[in-house]
């Protein structure tokens, strides 16, 4: 089949690779109809992810078709359309069954899926062996372990292009409201603009925000978000943000801070040496009112030094993170998506064959032309 | 004085370099007096049922003889603390499993803990897909 593989630091090429094989009895193969650009790949794109290996298939937002399932399967049959959420977790230990899917413990296997920094989490597509080991999405299929757990039926009246951002980046955005306890009457700040941070802006619009603020430096990114969420934008490159948002925010600052900026910079991620997800992170923690909530989505953030710990501690602040969502919320976003409550397509500022992959990361990753995402058939 | 102290200094140092020196040697030959570190994870499920009848569950059925386990209830309702070390000192594991582990037995038996709670709240080991290097026949 064809896939787009990682080639090495900065090169991406559609190659032929072996079909997909089940390998466990919970395992199905989905013959994939849409993948998405995400920014969590950059850093693997860039060259910074030591352990990558030349060939991994990258992509962990996809939707497809099932064409094969494994004895185990019970909630999924061949020709069902799914969505697969990004993280793969097992359904059945202490976390999962708390609804903490992004902290299976079943997730990944092997010496490899041992961090440094911690214990292993749940898995992930498109990544090396520390999360998993698992083929991506920007292919013709994918195995799809753990399927009853992972995969969702996708309603009818749900269009694929609507439909693939229901793998992740809607429960991103849903999750960071989550995390930050965002209720009725709330004003939230959200850095960042792009697909996440849009739907991070929706989701707390659902969850009943009185305000929320969008803080980026793309003017395009900044209007689609304005249009489609509601949110209020703000140019940091044009505006004293912790004045604006102490002044919008009644003095008080938001109620919740959502840092949605993605992985910290690096040579092929911010080309225009923009703000680096440390810089988004100090300034959410100084603007946050007392005793709020900072919340930090995205995986690929190692280390970020000069972090404002004194205001952390002074203010009272709860942070919280979280670099993958976990695919609990992704039947209640495609029943918001049926109804028309949630409307993701716009986000696909860019639709190309999976042939062009490499363009459309180029495009995604240098912000060109106003790409918010690049989403690939094959 | 600061001879006096430098002189400190130096038989501290070559007293601690002959009891590390003493301890590596102990250690290749396998008769390490110190116990290694226990090993620990929390598995859904009882003690009877992690393990029934005090029958070890696979993959740690395997280091029968070479390892000693204990499982207790955790707090909280957690399930079962299930608990794995070498016996006799750091560096007896046997045959296949030293041959594996070289000289740090706690991560492999860290990776058949994990291994034997997926077995236990799966039913099977989660199998990576074939890496780059080891897909046949891969037209590059």
């Amino acid at each position: 089949m064809r896939a787009l593989c990682w080639e090495g630091a900065g090169a991406l090429a559609v190659r032929q690779v072996p079909d997909p094989e089940l390998r466990n009895a919970h395992d199905m193969i989905v013959r994939v109809r849409r993948s998405v650009t995400c920014g969590g790949d950059l850093p693997l794109l860039a060259g910074r992810v030591p352990e990558a290996a030349a060939g991994e298939v990258l992509g962990h937002e996809f939707l497809g078709e099932v064409v094969e399932v494994g004895p185990e399967v019970r909630r999924h049959r061949v020709t069902d359309r799914v969505v697969v959420g990004a993280a793969v977790a097992c359904g059945a230990c202490w976390f999962c069954r708390q609804g903490l899917l992004a902290c299976c413990d079943n997730g990944t296997s092997g010496t490899a899926a041992e961090p440094e920094w911690g214990q292993p989490a749940a898995g992930c597509y498109g990544r090396p062996a520390r999360l998993g080991g698992f083929a991506g999405g920007h292919a013709e299929f994918v195995r799809v372990p753990y399927a009853d757990v992972g995969a969702f039926a996708v309603p009818e009246e749900v269009d694929d292009d609507r439909a693939v951002f229901a793998a992740d980046a809607a429960p991103a955005g849903w999750h960071g409201a989550e995390l930050g306890g965002v209720a009725p009457g709330d004003v939230v700040a959200v850095w960042g603009a792009g697909a996440v941070g849009q739907l991070t802006a929706a989701a707390a619009v659902a969850h009943g925000a009185a305000r929320v603020i969008v803080v980026d430096e793309h003017d395009d990114r900044l209007r689609m978000a304005a249009r489609h969420t509601g949110a209020e934008p703000l140019d940091h490159r044009s505006v004293d943000v912790l004045a604006e948002l102490r002044e919008r925010s009644g003095g008080r600052g938001p109620d919740v801070c959502v840092d949605a900026a993605g992985p910290p910079p690096g040579p092929a991620r911010w080309p225009g040496g923009g703000p680096d997800g440390g810089a988004a992170l100090r300034e959410a923690v100084h603007a946050c009112r007392k005793g709020g909530t900072v919340v930090v989505l995205g995986g690929g953030s190692a280390f970020v030094d000069r972090f404002p710990l004194g205001a952390v501690t002074d203010k009272g602040l709860a942070v919280r993170g979280g670099s993958r969502a976990g695919p609990r919320a992704i039947p209640a976003l495609l029943d918001r998506m049926a109804r028309g409550e949630l409307v993701t397509e716009h986000l696909a500022t860019h639709r190309l064959p999976l042939d062009r992959g490499a363009d459309g990361y180029a495009l995604f990753r240098d912000r060109a032309d106003g790409c918010v995402r690049a989403v690939f058939t094959p | 004085m600061a001879r006096t102290g430098r002189l400190v200094g130096a038989l501290t140092r070559t007293a601690r370099d002959a009891v590390a020196a003493a301890r590596r040697r102990r250690a290749r030959a396998g008769t390490d007096p110190r116990p290694a570190r226990w090993q620990v994870v929390t598995v859904t499920g009882r003690p009877e049922q992690v393990l029934p009848a005090g029958r070890w569950p696979e993959p740690l059925r395997r280091l029968d003889g070479a390892v000693e386990v204990w499982a207790r209830p955790a707090p909280g309702g957690r399930g079962t603390e299930l608990a794995v070390r070498p016996l006799g000192g750091r560096t007896a594991l046997p045959g296949f499993a030293a041959h594996l582990v070289g000289d740090d037995p706690g991560r492999f038996l860290r990776q058949v803990l994990r291994e034997t709670r997926q077995l236990l709240e799966t039913g099977e080991v989660l199998r990576a897909d074939r890496s780059p290097p080891d897909r046949p026949g891969a037209a590059r």
